[in-house]
């Protein structure tokens, strides 16, 4: 019998303990004393199991709001959407409105809700094909007539997604990915700060995909960052989304919801007729070139039928020398994009000799795109274009991934 | 006097005493405080609760989430992203557990097979996360004072919470040093029957931990938290008493206010007593008033709002306390919403407030002689949900004593801060992994107590009990022991111990004595260096100069011994001067002597011993 989450009582270290059965990774017997605390036990017996009604708390249902604009809230799963049970430490997530409304009831003054539940995946095990259904949903519920969505998302690969969306998503309301690096079940978790940003954002002027994550480590504002390019930069911290090469496109002051926007050029509600390119093309890698490293990776992906090859190189965009002859062979069928681990910066390949042979090799500069916006963006060519339309298109800018000039910030 | 046992008094006693590792309980900070004038970085959070998670009417989080104040936190070069809140905790110290390991078995308790750490939610702003790290380590034991048997609840570690620095209301500062210093807390059953059987417990748990020599000594490292109950009264949890030589009084107090709460409740019963369920809004009757605190408030946008306790006239004014009515109890309320406190009318006219004003104010909320009117000032919501929960605090005045948590005042008197928190405001910390308590852990030393050191030293060395006991006590017992065997024992306790406490009283600052200063003034006596009388003119020095070398203290010595001799010497040669002029023979000996001294000794010095002198010359020769 499957006891966890049941009242039992339980003799060990020769006295009594009653309590409820937790989830164990041990040998142990976890129990939840009524005092709140768990503790292990080695070697007990089960006295009883006691039958206890389960309470549960309705949550009041939502009412619409005349007047208030409508967004729509898809979750992909993620730190944002997890919920432990403290009586069982079971992690559950329902994601409906009525609970999010709960927990950031202040989302109810701004707009009317819509929730629901696409995935329930950790963002490390989003796959291409879940980008490509996302933005399916979205392309949807951007026809029924919402005015934004949200789609909250586990921070590691949230900027791969959003440029997935950015690529393939011709939209004409704010699409707004957001995330939390404190997970939502503690007091002092960044997902209702940021969801309110989001919220704000999604029923802005905006009309183009965006991330928006805490600008500092506190709560004062959140930058709305362009998602393609934008980039997870610090492994813990709430202020971890950076834009790179490009200033975020505004913030969203906390708590009084106010936006500014830093930038003239960006996307405004209604701009773009709403279009979905949902095709992409999965051989494609990213590759981080290193000292030492042989160009025999190449012909490894060349062999398994690669055809788009992102390299991320030193500095202006550099590779060995030793790598040209097998970039020329494969050029001749793939597409080749130089991006820089720099991150900061553009590419250059006309300083150095080894910039010009690579050139000369058949490498494509990929401008000051970063690395993974480059390898989805190469995925979404060679899916929707032939080769030679895909060449000439990856240099040029399409949703505001490449800048025509580089300025500070 | 309260007969205890009649009242049917219960004590428990909740001791939080930091522990003296290298580092924090989740992160590799050290455990060190630091000045805010130090913080080279500072960041602002809000804390919030879910509503689901709320569902057992926890009051205690919701009221914080109400009061939804912003939090300021200093950090330093000695915090890191743990105590911001900003990375994953590390493993649990295991130098923590095993201290944590240890006095639970100076205290006879059973442990646990495998700990598993819990966030306990505390939304005050103390901990950058809303929760509090703790683990269950241990239960089960007890300790035996004066016969008695005191039984050990639980042993938990956990993580000490933020420094408050300053509570401006809507907003509070908190200092980062503190945040995540290893801490035990250990409870006791509510065997405590008196207030001074309350005293002499928490000082025998004081002492077992200091017996460890492991825990951290110094104001605020240790805190007792009581929790009180009588027959017919509440469970009252009385946070932060920080001086245990008011632990009973604090006792007493309780019960005398638990005593008159039900007086109160009685008396309103009889009169029939009810709170009205309605605020009132009475700014335009202060329009022009006189009462800086309203007009203040009014100016500033505020509100003035009121209600209504019918029948109330003269209890709201009553003493419950020394020095504390119930109606403080309202302000200590509005106090924890972000404002200055309230006024009644049991008080008024008073603070500015005329008695036209009192008339209107009365008139306006339809309010007779018997009844009492409670107003409180200022920001408009904060003034709704402080009137509001005063109005629950009212109308329980007619159910008896609300359980609550309070905090210990200077003068043992208790203001309330929280309603008791629920039980159920704990989750696993999933970042940390179950730590398994090994055969290892277990296989720790037991140290001597400190009283059975007092003992020992009675016997062996032949001191006061007292002086013993202090000695024990003192972080130098060990110097102690080995001086103890070379000069007489009562010397190096005079060292250790009475010297210091004698030049503290003479305003000298004691506290950067260390360990070396001692050795070095109990080494010249045992190399035969110095006679036992020079051990204060030692310690005097290194008080005024910490680095001073042995040789420079050995030729203040001789030059000290000189001057004594020199000084000595011209009061006999001047006694005639003295006689005459008394202490105006100051002026012109002084000057005799630093014509000899001057550049050698420290004119304050020379002054000081010069008075003496002449001071003892004028008292002879009368
Ligand atoms: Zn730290």
């Amino acid at each position: 019998m499957d006891i966890v989450g049941k009242r039992v009582r339980v003799k060990a270290k020769g006295r009594i303990f009653e309590g409820i059965v937790m989830p164990s990774f041990t040998d142990c017997l976890v129990l939840k004393l009524d005092n709140g605390y768990n503790v292990g036990f080695k070697d007990y017996e089960i006295l009883e199991v006691v039958e206890e009604k389960t309470i549960s708390f309705p949550t009041p249902k939502l009412e619409r709001r005349e007047g208030l604009p409508s967004v729509k809230i898809i979750s992909t799963g993620g730190t944002i959407a997890s919920k432990v049970d403290y009586r069982t430490g079971a992690v559950t997530s329902q994601f409906t409105a009525e609970e999010i409304a709960g927990d950031v009831p202040e989302l109810l003054d701004i707009c009317n809700v819509d929730a629901m539940l696409l995935y329930n995946i950790l963002s490390e095990n989003m796959k291409p094909q879940n980008w490509i259904e996302l933005a399916r949903e979205v392309y949807s519920s951007i026809k029924k007539g919402y005015d934004g969505i949200i789609i909250t998302h586990g921070t590691d690969t949230m900027h791969y997604t959003a440029s997935a969306l950015a690529f393939m998503l011709s939209t004409p309301v704010p699409v707004v990915l957001v995330g939390a690096q404190r997970s939502s079940d503690r007091p002092s978790s960044d997902a209702a700060m940021n969801l309110f940003c989001a919220a704000k954002t999604a029923i802005s002027d905006l009309g183009e995909v965006v991330v928006v994550m805490h600008a500092t480590t506190s709560d004062d504002y959140c930058y709305i960052h362009r998602g393609v390019k934008v980039r997870k930069c610090h492994t813990s911290r709430r202020d971890a989304f950076k834009s790179i090469n490009f200033p975020p496109l505004g913030k969203v002051d906390y708590p009084s919801g106010e936006i500014a926007w830093f930038v003239e050029e960006r996307f405004r509600r209604n701009e773009r007729e709403l279009e979905l390119r949902d095709r992409l093309y999965d051989k494609v890698v990213l590759i981080k070139f290193f000292p030492g490293l042989k160009p025999d990776v190449l012909e490894y992906y060349y062999d398994k039928g690669y055809r788009g090859f992102v390299l991320e190189g030193t500095g202006l965009g550099h590779v060995a020398t030793d790598w040209i002859d097998t970039i020329r062979r494969i050029s001749e069928d793939s597409l080749v994009v130089m991006t820089s681990q720099c991150l900061w910066g553009r590419i250059c390949d006309r300083v150095y000799d080894t910039g010009r042979y690579l050139l000369k090799a058949g490498v494509i500069e990929g401008e000051d795109m970063l690395p993974e916006v480059a390898l989805v963006k190469v995925m979404w060519l060679l899916g929707n274009y032939d080769l030679e339309e895909a060449k000439k298109l990856v240099k040029v800018n399409l949703v505001g991934e490449i800048t025509p000039t580089t300025k500070y910030e | 006097m309260i007969d205890y046992d009649a009242v049917g008094l219960k004590v428990g006693i909740e001791i939080h005493q930091q522990l003296d590792t290298k580092h924090k309980l989740f992160c590799n900070c050290p455990t060190v405080q630091r000045d805010v004038e130090e913080s080279n970085f500072k960041f602002f959070r809000y804390l919030r609760l879910k509503r689901s998670e709320i569902g057992e009417e926890d009051r205690a989080a919701k009221e914080e989430v109400m009061r939804s104040r912003r939090f300021i936190y200093k950090a330093y070069d000695t915090t890191c992203l743990v105590e911001a809140d900003e990375e994953p905790p590390r493993e649990l110290n295991m130098e923590a557990l095993k201290i944590a390991v240890q006095i639970a078995k100076m205290l006879n308790m059973e442990f646990v097979d495998e700990v598993h750490v819990m966030r306990k939610i505390v939304i005050d702003g103390s901990n950058t996360t809303g929760f509090q790290r703790t683990a269950l380590i241990a239960f089960d034991g007890y300790i035996d004072v004066d016969g008695q048997r005191i039984g050990i609840a639980t042993l938990c570690l956990e993580e000490e919470a933020c420094r408050k620095i300053e509570d401006r209301g809507d907003v509070v500062v908190y200092s980062l040093d503190r945040l995540g210093i290893p801490l035990v807390e250990i409870g006791t059953y509510p065997d405590i029957t008196t207030p001074e059987m309350a005293k002499k417990v928490a000082k025998k748990l004081g002492m077992i931990l200091r017996s460890t020599g492991k825990v951290k000594r110094g104001l605020g490292t240790i805190r007792q938290d009581v929790n009180i109950s009588i027959r017919d009264g509440a469970r009252i949890e009385i946070k932060g008493v920080q001086d245990l030589d008011i632990l009973d009084k604090i006792v007493e107090y309780e019960v005398i206010r638990q005593l008159n709460l039900l007086k109160i409740r009685d008396e309103l019963r009889e009169r029939k007593a009810e709170v009205v369920n309605e605020i009132f809004d009475v700014t335009d009757v202060f329009a022009n008033t006189k009462s800086k605190v309203i007009a203040k408030a009014i100016k500033s946008g505020g509100r003035v709002k009121a209600i209504l306790l019918r029948r109330f006239a003269g209890i709201v004014g009553r003493e419950i306390q020394p020095g504390r009515r119930l109606g403080t109890e309202f302000a200590d309320i509005a106090k924890t919403f972000g404002l200055g406190g309230i006024f009644h009318t049991d008080e008024l006219p008073k603070y500015g407030i005329s008695e036209e004003e009192v008339a209107k104010l009365k008139e306006k909320v339809g309010a007779g002689d018997e009844d009492a009117v409670v107003i409180a000032a200022g920001d408009d919501i904060r003034v709704e949900r402080a009137l509001r929960r005063i109005i629950e605090r009212a109308e329980y005045c007619l159910i008896g004593v609300p359980e609550e948590t309070r905090k210990a005042n200077e003068d043992g008197t208790t203001s309330y801060l929280r309603p008791l928190p629920g039980a159920a405001r704990m989750y696993p910390e999933t970042d940390v992994p179950p730590v398994r308590i090994t055969k290892e852990l277990l296989d720790v030393e037991i140290p001597e107590l400190i009283e059975d050191r007092a003992k020992r030293y009675v016997e062996k060395y032949g001191l006061s009990y007292d002086l013993a006991y202090e000695i024990a006590d003192s972080e130098y017992y060990e110097l102690f022991e080995e001086f103890a065997e070379k000069i007489a024992p009562t010397i190096v306790a005079r060292v250790l111990h009475i010297i210091p406490a004698e030049l503290r009283k003479e305003g000298y600052d004691v506290s950067v004595l260390e360990e070396r200063h001692f050795r070095t003034a109990l080494k010249l006596i045992a190399d035969g260096k110095m006679a036992k009388e020079g051990a204060e003119e030692v310690l005097k020095v290194f008080c005024q100069n910490p680095n001073a070398s042995v040789d420079e203290v050995l030729k203040t010595l001789s030059k000290a011994g000189d001057l004594d001799e020199f000084i000595a010497k011209i009061v006999e040669e001047k006694v005639d001067l003295i006689r005459e002029r008394g202490e105006h023979a100051f002026k012109p000996l002084m000057g005799l002597v630093m014509k000899e001294f001057r550049g050698k000794v420290d004119g304050k010095v020379v002054a000081e011993k010069l008075m003496k002198a002449i001071k003892m010359k004028i008292a002879e020769l009368s």
